[in-house]
């Protein structure tokens, strides 16, 4: 029996395989071209620091900037991750599993302030509680001069939990939602109570899905340079910004030891959440009973509503309450919005958008349908885009650019070239999980009905999987508009995005200009949730 | 149909009307096919040949290689030896391999693949683009009226019940008249009242379009009952070819014999002109075939439930007791076991009732030989 089910097994994998093996081939190659283009940014970060002298690159590692900016990252990335847990989870199981009154209000409000861009989100807290800020203002009168300052780490941990705790809530709720409500009755059969059956059967099946948000946040708050550089506290995102033009080694290094830092998150994270398969995959055909809130109702109502007050009312009010109010000092400062800017980001999004998807059918369809272990190799080069932080990326293609092709230095290609490297894992990733959808049968079939490859592909597989390569595209288009930090860096002298634009106007202080772009980037950011959310086809209810 | 028209009757209980020139023409032709993926051997050493019309069925156990060897011939794989041929012309093996869109060779799939993006009429269209829009509309029209789907012609494929899905994927794999056309295990994915409905409603279509058809199936009612020839697979050989019939109460093989039916061996010892078992000494006629060679040796006699009879007795005249009951609905069959240790089943109508350890004799009252195999 055992031969047989092995060569059930060989029989399933050589299934999904194209009998002609040299289409794959090419297809391969073309697949890891892409690959090796997209890591070529990193490559250089490892060969500049291997050109850099031993005893100078050990006094960079253990100077005291170095351990001190190591130490305020960890910190940084550590407590914002607890936060959004402590946030994150209470809502899921409000909004997934309880009697909470309007649930799918809540659900919504507290998916929400994912579209709030963190550095519009700081820009609005210190405008709101900052010294010259709108809390100032008011207490001013009442004769309070003085109120504790917004700027450190206190205030990059507020901003960043209020704008990443939602990743921990949507993967915590959608693990809630699909795991099997009957083994909850099951344990409560055995005669569980309700707290043992929630600690010993549904916590270790939801906390994959809580690893999952978690590493999302502490991959987010690494890589986050908005926030940090407005605060004003030193990570590493803000020193390699601003040590790039001073030390250029040492800003390499301190790239490398963030890349480093990434990888070591996604490590422990892929050691919590090991099981993650399982907790994802059982499909619940039936909900767990809802619990009973009681006279806890108005607790957890006033919790949902603190929050959503915190994170959308108060930053949308603030942007709104700029564009209202004009005048000057406040207005002012030789600042104006032209229409040009606007379509110099749609134009650059665009652009970032098509190129994208063009590169990613091919690593997309490779990967989807070749079965052996090989084809997965370019599909994760790709996911290089996720773990490289843009200040990362903008300062390796600033000098990747400079040392081998000067003549595209300082053009937009090197900017488009960087959406590229971060987005195309979005845009593979969209298009591989509709082509997985395409049942390899149809090719067969297709093929058996006299269609070459190609033509199969065209005729049946393209026009399947056209709303995941759209998608994908839309992802690139929107999150491109809002992309800070790769912008800032590489964007050409002349052009001007919404995001160049609103730095500046930030940098100068004059808020009220930046109000109509900001709030674009939120309507931005808001879309390309729905995209995403639609392409998941999350449940809200 | 007159009712007084015996004539076509009984053709109609035979056959459907086909439309197939020559049946004794040579369709597929398999010469000593072997397939490996990595260390594991598929298909083994796999000679085979279909004629024209004719509605072949590969059946085995799961893992015996029948899909391996309906995806060689689809060209879906690449033999690693051996070559295939259709219609007199090599398409694998000899350093050819046509591809599969090159071959004329149909496919329905298990999940029947209906395209999911285009409706019933573009499915069927899809493999005849290449004729002009007036005869592509014809013949999809032939076809709906084949499979008797007119009325759904613009239905998506998820708006079709299992049974209508398969209907337009036969519908669509025969719209381009190929030479053969594969069936993959094709009624697995329907429930049960709807797989015997279907069996006589693809052999009718078949039959109609008067293709060659192999289809692949672990499922030995279905195999028996719809084909024209029976191929049992085991281990990546073909270990037996033959008509339902045939295969059925002769089976070549120990395994042909297990695998069809509900089959048990009774060990007899072969004496001259009789044979002794656990239910007592039968005339050596009741076997089939010359056994003298055996003369004083032992050999195992395949004995199916409808072969056998059990009758209430007492303990001292007892071959053995009752030890299982299986009910059927319309019947029982009750497993025996012999004082020699051996089991047997019995087939009962429902009335007939045994309680178990209840004590009994055997009889047999098969109307046939039996088949033996030499002793293991």
């Amino acid at each position: 029996m055992s031969w047989s089910e092995r060569f059930e097994g060989v029989r399933d994998l050589a299934a999904g395989s194209t009998p002609d093996r040299s289409t794959p081939v090419l297809l391969g190659a073309i697949a890891v071209l892409i690959g090796v283009v997209v890591l070529s940014p990193l490559l250089w970060l490892l060969i500049k620091t291997q050109s850099i002298p031993t005893g100078r690159l050990l006094s960079l590692l253990t100077s005291d900037t170095t351990l001190q900016v190591t130490l305020n990252s960890i910190i940084l990335v550590a407590v914002v991750t607890i936060l959004s847990i402590f946030v994150g989870v209470p809502l899921a199981i409000l909004t997934a599993q309880t009697d909470l009154p309007f649930r799918r209000f809540w659900t919504i409000t507290s998916a929400l302030p994912l579209v709030v861009p963190s550095y519009i989100g700081a820009f609005a807290f210190v405008s709101a509680f900052g010294p010259r800020g709108e809390l100032a203002g008011l207490l001013g009168p009442l004769g309070i001069e003085q109120i504790p300052s917004i700027y450190g780490l206190h205030g990059a941990v507020i901003v960043l939990t209020f704008f990443t705790y939602p990743y921990v809530f949507l993967t915590t709720r959608a693990s809630l939602l699909s795991f099997d409500g009957s083994v909850v009755e099951a344990a409560r059969s055995l005669n569980a109570t309700r707290w043992e059956a929630f600690k010993r059967v549904t916590l270790p099946q939801i906390t994959p899905g809580i690893a999952a948000g978690s590493l999302l946040v502490a991959l987010y708050v690494l890589s986050d340079f908005g926030t940090p550089a407005i605060m004003g506290y030193d990570v590493f995102t803000r020193m390699i910004y601003n040590e790039m033009n001073a030390r250029l080694d040492y800003a390499a290094v301190l790239s490398l030891l963030l890349v480093g830092l990434a990888i070591t998150i996604v490590w422990l994270e892929s050691r919590v959440g090991g099981g993650r398969e399982g907790a994802y995959v059982t499909r619940g055909s039936r909900r767990p009973g809802t619990i009973k809130l009681g006279r806890w109702k108005y607790l957890a109502l006033a919790f949902c509503g603190t929050i959503a007050t915190l994170c959308l009312v108060l930053p949308v009010g603030i942007l709104l309450h700029w564009l209202q109010r004009g005048g000057q000092g406040f207005a002012g400062g030789g600042f104006t919005f032209e229409i040009s800017t606007a379509w110099t980001s749609v134009g650059l999004a665009a652009a970032a958008a098509f190129l994208c998807v063009l590169l990613a059918i091919p690593v997309a369809y490779f990967a989807a349908t070749t079965d052996s272990k090989l084809a997965s190799i370019p599909d994760r080069m790709t996911y290089v885009g996720y773990a490289v932080p843009g200040v990362v990326l903008g300062l390796a293609l600033i000098y990747l650019g400079l040392s081998y092709v000067p003549f595209l230095y300082g053009t937009v290609f090197v900017l488009l070239f960087a959406y590229v490297v971060r987005f195309l894992p979005q845009a593979v990733g969209s298009t591989k999980s509709s082509l997985l959808q395409v049942d390899p049968h149809y090719v067969d079939a297709a093929r058996s009905l006299g269609e070459s490859p190609t033509a199969a592909f065209r005729r049946v597989v393209l026009p399947l999987v056209m709303p995941g390569i759209v998608a994908g595209a839309a992802l690139v288009f929107l999150t491109t508009m809002k992309e800070l930090p790769a912008t800032l860096i590489l964007a050409p002298s002349g052009i001007e995005t919404f995001v160049t634009y609103i730095w500046l106007v930030q940098g100068a202080g004059y808020y009220g200009q930046a109000a109509i772009p900001a709030l674009v980037l939120v309507v931005v950011s808001g879309l390309s949730m729905l995209v995403l959310l639609g392409r998941e086809r999350y449940d809200v209810t | 149909m007159s009712r007084n028209d015996g004539r076509e009757r009984t053709q109609a209980f035979d056959d459907v009307e086909t439309a197939v020139d020559d049946p004794t023409r040579t369709v597929l032709q398999l010469d000593s096919v072997e397939k490996t993926f990595g260390a594991e051997t598929a298909v083994e050493a796999l000679s085979l040949a279909v004629n024209d019309g004719e509605l072949l069925t590969l059946l085995g156990p799961s893992g015996c290689g029948k899909t391996t060897t309906l995806r060689l011939i689809a060209g879906l794989e690449r033999p690693t030896a051996g070559t295939v041929r259709i219609n007199d012309e090599v398409i694998a093996g000899d350093g050819r391999f046509a591809k599969p869109e090159e071959r004329d060779v149909g496919i329905v799939f298990q999940d029947f693949a209906l395209f999911p993006h285009l409706d019933v009429s573009e499915n069927i269209a899809f493999g005849i683009q290449d004729l002009s829009t007036e005869d592509r509309e014809n013949r999809v029209e032939e076809l709906l009226e084949l499979v008797d789907l007119q009325s759904h012609s613009g239905r998506m494929p998820n708006q079709l019940s299992g049974g209508q899905q398969q209907r337009v994927a036969l519908a669509r794999s025969l719209a381009p008249e190929p030479d053969l056309l594969l069936l993959d295990e094709p009624f697995s994915n329907l429930d049960v009242r709807l797989r015997v409905e279907m069996r006589e409603e693809v052999r009718r279509i078949l039959k109609r379009a008067g293709v060659t058809a192999i289809s692949v199936t672990h499922d030995q009612e279905e195999a028996l009952s719809i084909s024209d020839r029976v191929a049992i697979m085991n281990d990546g050989r073909v270990e037996q070819v033959g008509d339902p019939g045939e295969v059925f109460e002769d089976p070549e093989s120990r395994f042909v014999a297990s695998f069809l039916g509900q089959a048990s061996f009774l060990s007899a010892r072969v004496t001259e002109g009789s044979i002794e078992t656990g239910i007592g000494a039968f005339d050596r006629e009741v076997l089939s075939g010359p056994i003298e060679a055996y003369d004083g040796a032992h050999v195992d006699v395949l004995v199916r439930p409808d072969d056998l009879q059990a009758l209430p007795t007492n303990e001292s005249m007892a071959d053995g007791y009752v030890s299982h009951r299986q009910y059927n609905g319309p019947s029982f069959v009750y497993r025996v076991t012999l004082h020699s240790g051996e089991e047997v089943h019995c087939l009962h109508n429902h009335s007939q009732l045994f309680e178990p350890g209840e004590p009994v004799e055997i009889d047999l009252t098969a109307d046939h030989s039996l088949a033996w195999y030499p002793a293991e």
